[in-house]
């Protein structure tokens, strides 16, 4: 390509030696598909049609200001808004192809894949052997060792193994809440799961926990998809490979995490991000 | 984005360091724009004093470079700006690294002109260096303006002057080359201004370069070595 003046692109990334194209969707395997998804809590709706694809094996992170719909949005793909009072949705979640909505499915065994982490870790009264075995003896697993190679498996997976491995059988609940928040994550993927839905994981950590369990993340994303919804932008931007943003009950926009950061498409985004007034 | 008010932010403070970033990077440029003026002024006529000066000058530039350079990494350290701040951001570093060259080339013209005025001077009493100086002047104030004003469309007019200014440097090169073959004692005196003329050209690429740096600032594309073509393309999306 040149121009009147006979200036060309004048540009060849051959010698990075690495492909120079950014993510995008159209490349993705899509691993949760929501379609015209509406939500109602009694006569206020707090989410207003929403489509949106989101990528397997993807770190996606929801931005938005409080009271967005946001939370509401994440807790769908496992259906814990059905534990509220006066929630009504329309729309559709699809999960593997499957929509989760359907008669035919089992909330259980949906949360068993779409496993969740929540803002205040929760672990149980319990040692941090049966805190992450609690899954598998719901599943009816008593196998000894089955559940001495998942339980290391997991507290490994979630990066907590060297540091509770000599004290399994003391309470979970004597860890810092860095650990705390690792283990419910161990626990969450004890049971194998395709999905993990992180809400507000590090809001309660301080900033070096909130390393370790960026760090985690970047991990589990080879074996699982991410769905994270945080309040610090510089956290969505840090650990996610795609970012939407959420604002009244409305998908804004949704993009790769580097574009959205630096050129975002909507005012509305640009404004958030940037710390203006809309 | 069309939304580039630097204003707004719900920090008043963040308001005030972008605002005052770009605020030095206009008088820098303002600066750099009299520092070509005074050097060409200078070798046309053979003041000395001036070229002096521009030369004392230089280093207000280099302290323009330093300090705003600080002040933008303490903004990206501490504000950790996203979208159209980061790329404002981003495009004030890269915009003075080339106006700190272009006050390179400013001085470089003010130590010719030192060295003319120990020369006799030509019958065309270097016509051509100060209409090719007034030129780039004129480029460099365009640049400058599309920079303050966000004016993505300005900036790519004012990258087609540098061909312009290319094709007139080129004509001043063969009117030398035709001088020195004719008169060889002419040679010492011709190089200066070859050396000269370069710089005036060498001045229009970076300022090239800053109107590119506008594109990306407002419209978050990457026009660097493309074809004006695809810069033009970029600018009215």
């Amino acid at each position: 390509m040149s121009d009147n003046n006979g200036r060309k692109h004048a540009i060849d990334m051959s010698a990075l030696g690495r492909s120079h194209a950014g993510l995008s969707l159209d490349n993705e395997e899509i691993a949760i598909n929501v379609h015209s998804l509406k939500l109602y809590y009694g006569d206020k709706q707090a989410i207003n049609g929403v489509d949106m694809r989101i990528p397997k094996n993807r770190v996606t992170a929801f931005i938005g200001p409080s009271g967005c719909g946001k939370s509401t949005l994440l807790r769908c793909f496992n259906r814990m808004n059905d534990l509220i009072d006066g929630c009504r949705i329309e729309g559709e979640v699809n999960i593997d192809g499957e929509n989760i909505y359907g008669k035919a499915v089992d909330v259980v065994d949906l949360r068993r894949r779409v496993g969740m982490v929540f803002q205040k870790p929760n672990p149980f009264p319990k040692s941090i052997y049966e805190n992450v075995a609690y899954g598998l003896r719901l599943q009816g697993i008593k196998d000894r060792r089955v559940l001495d190679e998942v339980i290391e498996r997991s507290l490994k997976g979630a990066a907590l193994w060297d540091e509770v491995k000599d004290r399994l059988h003391e309470s979970g609940m004597g860890l810092s809440g860095g650990q705390q928040q690792r283990l419910v994550i161990a626990r969450a993927i004890a049971v194998e799961p395709n999905v993990l839905l992180l809400d507000e994981p590090a809001s309660a950590l301080d900033p070096i926990s909130t390393l370790k369990l960026e760090e985690l993340i970047y991990e589990l994303k080879e074996k699982y998809t991410i769905v994270i919804v945080t309040h610090n932008m510089q956290q969505a931007a840090r650990v996610s490979d795609y970012t939407a943003f959420m604002f009244m009950g409305d998908k804004i926009e949704f993009s790769d995490t580097d574009t959205l950061f630096t050129n975002p498409r909507e005012k509305r985004t640009e404004d958030y991000i940037t710390g203006r007034y809309g | 984005m069309e939304n580039m008010n630097i204003g707004h932010h719900i920090s008043r403070q963040f308001n005030e360091e972008l605002e005052d970033v770009r605020n030095q990077v206009l008088r820098m440029g303002g600066l750099v724009e009299q520092q070509i003026a005074d050097a060409v002024k200078a070798l046309v006529e053979g003041d000395c004093r001036l070229a002096e000066q521009v030369i004392e000058n230089d280093r207000k530039v280099n302290g323009f470079e330093v300090m705003i350079d600080e002040e933008c990494t303490q903004i990206l350290a501490r504000r950790q700006p996203a979208a159209s701040d980061l790329r404002l951001v981003i495009a004030v570093i890269k915009t003075i690294t080339d106006l700190e060259r272009i006050g390179d080339q400013a001085e470089k013209i003010a130590r010719m002109g030192i060295h003319l005025s120990e020369m006799e001077r030509p019958k065309s009493q270097y016509y051509e260096v100060r209409s090719l100086g007034e030129r780039v002047v004129k480029m460099l104030h365009q640049t400058l303006d599309s920079f303050a004003r966000m004016d993505v469309e300005a900036a790519v007019q004012v990258c087609e002057m540098d061909d312009v200014i290319d094709h007139e440097y080129e004509g001043i090169m063969r009117k030398m080359v035709t001088f020195m073959m004719e008169d060889p004692r002419a040679i010492k005196r011709s190089l200066d201004v070859i050396w000269s003329v370069r710089a005036l050209e060498r001045i229009g690429d970076h300022s090239k370069n800053i109107c590119e740096y506008v594109v990306y600032l407002v419209k978050g594309k990457d026009v660097r070595h493309t074809s004006t073509d695809y810069m033009k393309e970029a600018a009215q999306e």
